[in-house]
């Protein structure tokens, strides 16, 4: 329990260096990088509408990560699962009906598992790789995008913008409040995270699944196929990428471009492992991430640092943190020289 | 002369635990000196203590006359005492002389090195081509490699843990001869075990431990084995009660003219092999390791499939082509030979490593886990085998491998199987455990089950068994009845000589040793 602390105290000496070393004051730094952007409403509702997909995401790939499936293509998944969305979106025949939003939703989850299931297929039937295959799906999954917004759903009406429509009311979540980004997906998210807990600590499936990431010979000897392994987890990484994606079209974006996701797909996996592949411990993971991503914008805006310098910051406090991880299971000795 | 190592008054506790209470002994150079006891006693403890592993709570350690203060494996190296652990601590992805250079720290001449070993590893009867890799080694080979690792720093003292543990007989002769010749040349022995036979083949004093204390000391070779195992469990053993077996009418496990592939370059190929086990019986699988016991008992529990499904029968029905799940619905239990990773799940708790295969037995309701059941369940299996435990709570990792064994062969009867296969069932295991389990075995197939034991030590299978089997080369010898057959007959048809490949000598048979 003690290595989060340790590991944030830490990285708060080595940042004040830092920022210090660069010329600007460290308390104001710190206090613009962690408490400023929390100091509103606002803050307080782009803190969580940030953090929502990087908890979902984080939820589904841990499912595969603890049976040892790498789905690192996150990102491909969350687009394909945005594009499936926004299809449903603008092309169902009744753009106010009601039953739409839960029709995109169900698409979203649907895009991301499909395009997931291609690497689940092949590590199955002919044991590739899945890390290869799901980060090469992403690239692809980023230029089907690019393609449609610049092509075939491109708005008429829209100055030539790569961009699509935007989504009718009924196709979005509504706002809690309309000065505030925040919306009702965060529900899903909640969701996410208790079922992923029933299913991790709770479920027989995900009993299999730790089995068969921790002892692959012992998963055999029972009689667990290795193979619904590798499905579950990726289809479970797939469908909470999708459903993300869909929340990002359906909510803040309302439509899509070419850039849908600013890397959730893949700062979700970090979150995952901060979280170290537990419900509980992802929901703070992923708040820890978010509130990284608004700090590293607000000092950017407001003390002038540069991009760079933000994101050396978030990598050191990620770097202690995981390496405070580290530390808990092995111990550094001195070793006599005279061996 | 003074002792090569003297303790003197050695405590060591655990929290919960004194696992060494004022134990002193001492050992003369040349000399090979058993530590014999159970699981549990205290033997591990006190190696630790002796090669720096663990520091002692009190009391003091003379080398040579010379008291050492507070020292850590690395300066017990230097003072000449080596250590082979029950488990070794090899690389597997790279070879032999490059594990070994990694543990000579000065030297980094892979040349000189392997020639070294090769010239070592000749000397004292135990050949290892330093350049194979160690994942192509068969155990008996890694444990000559750990062993040549020991004897390249000329050892004054070698300490060997359970070193027969994983060992096959001719692989064990071949070893006490080693031993022999080293301790000709002075080096001190303390040799680890619970295996009677080979402390008073082999050792010229035992110290007996139980429950961390020195229990007594012996001369092995003039005590009776009565004797030493009455010093080490502290009642006499219980006698076994084997009852006449009434097989039934049809067989259980019905194998018909089974035929596989290696599987891999390593491996054995199984050829035509036909036999069976009815209910009531208990059949032996005998052969020397690595003549396609893995293969046999892979392809038996469905670990490994068959595209035959006629291949093999369980209770009368085509199972070859069933996955181990699906077998063990057909009334199939078993207990494999690695109990970590394989038996069990190491950084499982006990209650989960229940679920692994007890879950059929109503563990789990509606798609959820049922922890309270899963927790009863254990702790009646940890009652009933007597596993030393810290309940269900405890992770599979933190039993010592007898109580592990325990547990998992627990686990696998309380399914109330039909068929029961079972490998090495009594490796590494204390004796009055082994007994135990024996007997569990026995009762087992009195009730009306059919088991399989496959092991490698003939007086275990002489004990228990009705009917006996050899594997040799993947061929399976026709039954042989154990009241009609002998040593002798078991031997021969465990080292035939295959005439199809030409091959002819006793060495060629054990193919990985």
């Amino acid at each position: 329990m003690a290595a989060p602390v340790v590991a944030t105290g830490l990285t708060l000496v080595v940042g004040s260096l830092l920022f210090a070393a660069l010329g600007y004051d460290p308390l104001a730094t710190l206090q613009a990088f962690f408490i400023a952007p929390l100091n509103s409403l606002n803050g307080l509702s782009e803190w969580l509408l940030k953090a929502s997909p990087l908890i979902l995401i984080a939820c589904g790939l841990a499912v595969g990560f603890r049976a040892n499936v790498w789905n690192i293509g996150a990102e491909g998944q969350l687009i394909v699962g945005a594009i499936a969305a926004c299809g449903v979106g603008l092309f169902y025949p009744n753009p106010e009906s009601p039953i739409l939003l839960p029709l995109m939703v169900l698409a979203g989850a649907c895009g991301g598992m499909a395009w997931a299931a291609i690497p689940a297929f092949l590590r199955a039937r002919m044991n590739t790789n899945e890390i290869l295959v799901t980060l090469m799906l992403t690239y692809i999954a980023t230029l089907l995008l690019s393609w449609l917004v610049h092509g075939p759903w491109r708005d008429p009406a829209g100055f030539n913008y790569p961009q699509t429509a935007l989504l009718s009311a009924a196709a979005m979540f509504e706002p809690f409040d309309y000065a505030y980004r925040l919306n009702a997906s965060v529900f899903i998210t909640v969701v996410a995270v208790f079922l992923m807990w029933l299913f991790t600590d709770r479920s027989f499936l995900g009993y299999k699944m730790s089995v068969s990431g921790a002892a692959p010979l012992a998963a055999r000897y029972a009689g667990f196929r290795e193979s619904s392994a590798v499905w579950i987890g990726l289809l479970a990484g797939g469908a909470a990428a999708g459903v993300a994606g869909m929340a990002e079209v359906a909510g803040p974006l309302g439509q899509l471009s070419p850039q849908i996701s600013p890397g959730y797909g893949f700062a979700a996996i970090i979150v995952a492992f901060i979280g170290r592949l537990n419900a509980f411990g992802i929901v703070l993971g992923g708040l820890l991430m978010s509130l990284l991503f608004l700090g590293g914008e607000a000092v950017q805006m407001n003390l002038g640092l540069s991009a760079a310098l933000t994101r050396i910051f978030q990598g050191i406090l990620l770097f202690f943190l995981l390496a405070a991880d580290f530390f808990i299971f092995y111990r550094l000795r001195r070793i006599p020289e005279h061996a | 002369m003074p002792p090569r190592l003297e303790l003197r008054n050695i405590t060591k506790s655990y929290p919960g635990i004194v696992a060494n209470d004022d134990i002193s002994m001492s050992i003369m150079p040349g000399e090979i000196h058993a530590v014999l006891g159970e699981n549990g006693a205290g033997k591990s403890t006190l190696m630790k203590i002796i090669y720096g592993a663990a520091q002692a709570d009190s009391g003091e350690i003379f080398c040579d006359g010379k008291p050492i203060a507070a020292h850590t494996p690395a300066t017990s190296r230097a003072l000449g005492i080596e250590m082979v652990y029950q488990h070794f601590a090899l690389f597997e992805s790279v070879t032999v002389v490059e594990n070994i250079a990694l543990a000579v720290s000065n030297t980094f001449d892979l040349d000189a090195l392997a020639r070294q070993i090769t010239e070592l590893s000749n000397r004292y009867g135990m050949p290892i081509d330093p350049h194979r890799r160690v994942h192509d080694l068969s155990v008996g080979e890694r444990q000559r490699v750990e062993i040549v690792r020991c004897l390249l720093q000329a050892p004054k003292l070698l300490i060997l843990d359970e070193p027969t543990s994983v060992l096959t007989p001719q692989a064990v002769v071949k070893l006490f001869d080693t031993l022999r010749q080293l301790a000709s040349e002075g080096c001190s022995i303390v040799y680890i075990s619970h295996k009677l036979d080979e402390v008073q083949e082999l050792c010229d004093t035992a110290t007996v431990l139980r429950n961390g204390k020195v229990t007594g000391t012996a001369r092995p070779k003039e005590s009776t084995s009565a004797q030493l195992a009455r010093l080490m469990v502290g009642a006499e053993l219980p006698e076994m009660h084997v009852s006449p077996s009434v097989p039934s009418e049809k067989p259980v496990l019905e194998v018909r003219g089974l035929t596989a592939p290696a599987r891999d370059r390593y491996g054995v190929e199984l050829k035509n092999v036909s036999f069976e086990v009815r209910g009531g019986e208990i059949v032996g699988l005998a052969g020397v390791s690595g003549n396609g016991q893995a293969e046999l008992i892979s392809l038996l529990s469905g670990e490994r499939t068959h595209p035959n499904a006629l291949t093999i029968h369980i209770d009368g029905k085509a199972a070859a082509h069933l996955n181990a799940s699906e077998r063990r619905k057909l009334g199939m239990a078993f207990v494999p030979e690695e109990r970590l990773g394989r038996g069990a799940v190491p950084p499982h708790a006990l209650w989960q490593n229940a679920v692994l295969t007890a879950h059929r037995t109503g563990l789990v309701r509606n798609g959820l886990v049922d922890r309270k059941g899963a927790n009863s369940f254990a702790a009646k299996i940890i009652e009933r085998f007597k596993v030393k435990a810290n309940g269900p709570q405890a992770s599979a990792q933190s039993l010592s491998g007898g109580n592990l064994q325990k547990f998992i062969v627990g686990r696998e009867i309380a399914l109330q199987p039909k068929l029961f296969l079972v490998a090495q069932p009594t490796w590494g295991v204390d004796v009055g455990a082994a007994a135990f389990i024996r007997q569990t075995l026995v009762d087992l197939s009195r009730s009306g089950a059919a088991v399989l034991v496959i092991s490698e030590e003939l007086d275990e299978l002489f004990e228990i068994c009705d009917r006996l089997l050899v594997i040799c080369q993947g061929q399976v010898s026709p039954p042989l009845i154990r009241t009609k057959t002998n040593r002798e007959e078991i031997g021969l048809l465990m080292t035939r000589v295959d005439r199809g490949n030409g091959t002819n000598g006793r060495g060629e048979v054990a193919v990985q040793d």
